[in-house]
């Protein structure tokens, strides 16, 4: 979501700075790789003392198991660029850099590791040359440092637009999920979710969580953890999608709150939930056991993992079945009869209640998946979702808040426009693009691209 | 569990400069929201407007600190302005997606490496209040027997209980002209006053300005009290503590948001320090199996969630708030 696509694989072949909680061993040893990363390419073990070090590792990518670097030089600088320290990697391509200071004076602050391009060995390429680390907890910090290929050229911006389009499509699909899930709520109970976004980070949770439990599931000897934990992500998400409104919403709705109230209910909610994922999840960002280094394909100038094609596959498949059930079937057409008019839906005898609760489980079971394969894709944490929100919103108001193909539309719109926009503003400035155009839309045309023109003020 | 410590501290808070900022912003949404019905939820986006052309101005270009909180309120309208064209005639949540779109916008914008030469970036700017500093009367720390404030601290609340004064009375008074009682009306319904031939949107366009007004006020509070400012000073966070701040005083009361953020950061601090002194120590008051010192700190914004919905569900009008006069609708 926040990188164009080549630098998200690279960050996926990162092992995100996994901060070892509370300086145990055992937490620390809870590994990301554990197929690629061997015993001789691994990460110095943290030291239980009053100075926080930066631990690292230097390997190199292209061998199975990975190859240690030796003798490349590190600097580490405090976030004004004042190097505090510098370091060359052991034979097993561990570094070691101690920070100046207690633990408690270097907490909070951020620093940069540097990998000097000079001293890296003859054809090889870093995939990053530097890494932002922030000191969060009182324990050393790791950080690992991926060698590879140059990788293909693609240096052309014919090519680079490609490359962005495809993890714009990658994005737009999972964007696509949450908004639908969002669109339907608010077509149905009229409630703009503010708190949707952590339904999106509930599923990355369940995703992450049912990963960690120990052992492993096989199928055919291929390790499918993963896979089933985001299906599992998928079920539990519908289920907390049901709590969600058979807990909260549906007694409101009895009460005769009105749907201004109930979106400041839902501000609360998200606040709840938030505060609840970082309190059992910590804050740091995660990923899974699996495919969180995945060698890309290269296709003529593009690289491509096969994870982005089995997320957009399964994206594409997911929204399908989702409209052609809403399009054809007869709960479908109940529940756009919901959305359309409740009260003479309910007089035609349609079990409203019934279509709302099915419409929650429905809509939650979409934003887990998205946030499951967003956490697959690009790692997670507890703040995901909240991050997505506002994208899903403008993704909802471009199409049209409430319908159901307006949703898709407007998250395909927001998220190729969100990558194709770094060919020519910087990166940081993606979102606000979005964003942008969403205000820019309302003033033109207020009920979205494939909104009905009725009187909605 | 030192009782007499979490008392001291909290009062502390609750008395202090963050009341004080709190209690603006949440007269601004008060006007907006309490007054209007409108669901403005990108109050910290004015305060950051405001906020970061004080300080901007003064330490980018060297100008007085007046005349930087003079940009910063030509700007709040320009902001009111253009957040209400395009959303006052749609309904309600489009204001709340716009408004929330639009604070998250300037925030980025804010903190772009582009543009650090003139905000700073994520750093945010410091060195810039010392014309305010040299204005402070006090020299000593400030010792009320329980509570205590450096005599910065104290010189910033002295302005800005003075500023929430102002405030108070300036919107007692405006919400008791006609003018206030068209506002009034709008939030109950708005049809019934087009028919009388009010026009809606000029009076909700200016109810938008003038509560993005005190949310400026807020912003130039933020900027004097920490002597510095900061993107992540105004998170979106910041609008919803402000609203839980209003919803707890009582929205459309005009002392509402002064009582609600007194309790509010009482109530907030009170838990922080409490879940810290809990968990703290070779012997925790809650075992360390349960809470570490790292969850304690979140304890606080759990409650505060939970605070916020059932507040929202059992007792909407707040403590002083009339339940009648709060029929906010679904429009």
């Amino acid at each position: 979501m926040h990188v164009p696509l080549r630098r998200v694989t690279v960050l996926i072949a990162l092992v995100l700075a996994f901060l070892t909680v509370g300086g145990t061993p055992a937490q620390a040893s809870t590994p990301t790789t554990t197929d690629e990363a061997g015993a001789q390419c691994a990460l110095p073990e943290p030291t239980d003392d009053d100075t926080i070090s930066i631990l690292g590792r230097i390997c190199d990518r292209r061998e199975q198991p990975q190859a240690p670097v030796e003798g490349v030089q590190v600097t580490v600088e405090d976030e004004s660029g004042n190097p505090v320290g510098e370091a060359t990697s052991a034979a097993d391509g561990t570094f070691v850099v101690d920070l100046p200071g207690t633990a408690v004076e270097n907490l909070g602050k951020t620093f940069v590791v540097t990998v000097d391009e000079e001293s890296l060995p003859e054809d090889t390429k870093p995939e990053v040359l530097e890494r932002k680390v922030p000191i969060n907890l009182d324990s050393d910090t790791s950080v690992t440092f991926p060698i590879g290929d140059a990788g293909p050229g693609g240096t052309g911006t014919a090519a680079q637009a490609l490359q962005l389009t495809v993890g714009g499509l990658v994005f737009s699909v999972l964007l696509a999920m949450a908004a639908l899930g969002l669109s339907m709520i608010f077509g149905t109970t009229g409630l703009t979710n503010f708190a949707h976004g952590e339904l999106v980070t509930f599923g990355a949770l369940v995703a992450f969580a049912f990963d960690q439990l120990p052992g492993k599931i096989s199928i055919g000897g291929l390790n499918v953890t993963v896979i089933v934990g985001v299906v599992v992500a998928f079920v539990v998400s519908a289920a907390f999608g049901w709590l969600n409104d058979a807990a909260l919403w549906r007694p409101l709705r009895r009460r005769g709150t009105g749907v201004i109230a109930m979106m400041i209910v839902s501000i609360g909610l998200s606040i709840f939930l938030r505060n609840v994922y970082q309190y059992f999840g910590g804050a740091q960002s995660r990923n899974y056991s699996q495919y969180s280094a995945v060698q890309p394909w290269e296709i003529g100038p593009l690289l491509v993992t096969p994870k982005e094609v089995a997320v957009v596959i399964v994206g594409v498949i997911v929204l399908v079945a989702t409209t052609s059930l809403l399009q054809y079937t007869r709960l479908g057409k109940a529940t756009r009869a919901v959305a359309d008019n409740p009260a003479l839906s309910s007089a035609t005898g349609i079990n409203v209640e019934r279509v709302i609760s099915l419409v929650w489980i429905g809509g939650a079971a979409l934003a887990g998946l998205a946030g499951a394969l967003l956490g697959m894709t690009q790692g997670f944490d507890y703040q995901i979702g909240f991050k997505l929100l506002l994208l899903i919103f403008a993704a909802v108001v471009l199409g049209g808040l409430g319908t159901i193909w307006g949703a898709i539309v407007g998250a395909f719109i927001i998220g190729l426009f969100t990558e194709l926009s770094t060919l020519l503003v910087p990166a940081e400035f993606k979102f606000v693009g979005a964003l942008l155009v969403l205000i820019v839309v309302l003033l033109i045309r207020p009920q979205g691209l494939l909104g009905k023109a009725q009187r909605i003020g | 569990m030192d009782l007499g410590n979490i008392i001291e501290l909290s009062l502390q808070q609750a008395l202090g400069p963050t009341a004080v900022i709190y209690a603006l912003a949440a007269i601004g949404l008060n006007v907006h929201f309490g007054y209007t019905g409108l669901l403005n939820f990108g109050q910290a986006g004015f305060m950051m407007v405001a906020g970061y052309s004080l300080a901007s101005l003064a330490t980018v270009w060297g100008q007085s600190l007046w005349l930087g909180a003079f940009i910063g309120i030509v700007l709040t309208i320009v902001l009111a302005l253009l957040l209400g064209v395009p959303t006052l005639r749609l309904r309600a949540d489009y204001l709340a997606i716009v408004t929330i779109a639009a604070a998250e916008v300037i925030r980025q914008s804010v903190s772009a490496a582009a543009f650090s030469d003139t905000f700073g970036g994520q750093d945010g700017l410091t060195d810039f209040i010392a014309p305010f500093r040299a204005l402070n009367p006090f020299s000593e720390p400030i010792n009320l027997g329980v509570v205590r404030w450096s005599a910065y601290d104290f010189w910033v609340m002295t302005v800005g209980w003075l500023l929430v004064a102002i405030c108070c009375v300036v919107v007692w008074l405006l919400m008791r002209s006609p003018w206030g009682r068209v506002l009034k009306s709008i939030r109950e319904d708005e049809d019934a006053v087009r028919s009388l031939g009010k026009n809606v949107y000029a009076y909700k366009m200016q109810s938008l300005v003038i509560g993005g007004l005190f949310g400026a006020l807020a912003g130039f509070m933020t900027a004097l009290r920490s002597a510095s400012i900061g993107p992540s000073f105004f998170a979106t966070d910041v609008t919803f503590f402000a609203y839980t701040v209003l919803l707890i005083g009582g929205a459309a009361r005009v002392l509402g948001p002064v009582v609600g953020s007194i309790i509010f950061w009482f109530l907030i601090t009170a838990l922080g320090i409490f879940f810290s002194q809990a968990t703290r120590g070779a012997d925790p008051l809650i075992p360390a199996w349960i809470m570490t010192s790292q969850q304690a700190s979140l304890m606080r914004f759990i409650f505060l969630g939970l605070g916020l919905m059932l507040l929202m569900i059992y007792r909407p009008q707040g403590i002083f708030g009339d339940r009648r006069e709060l029929a906010i609708d679904a429009r």
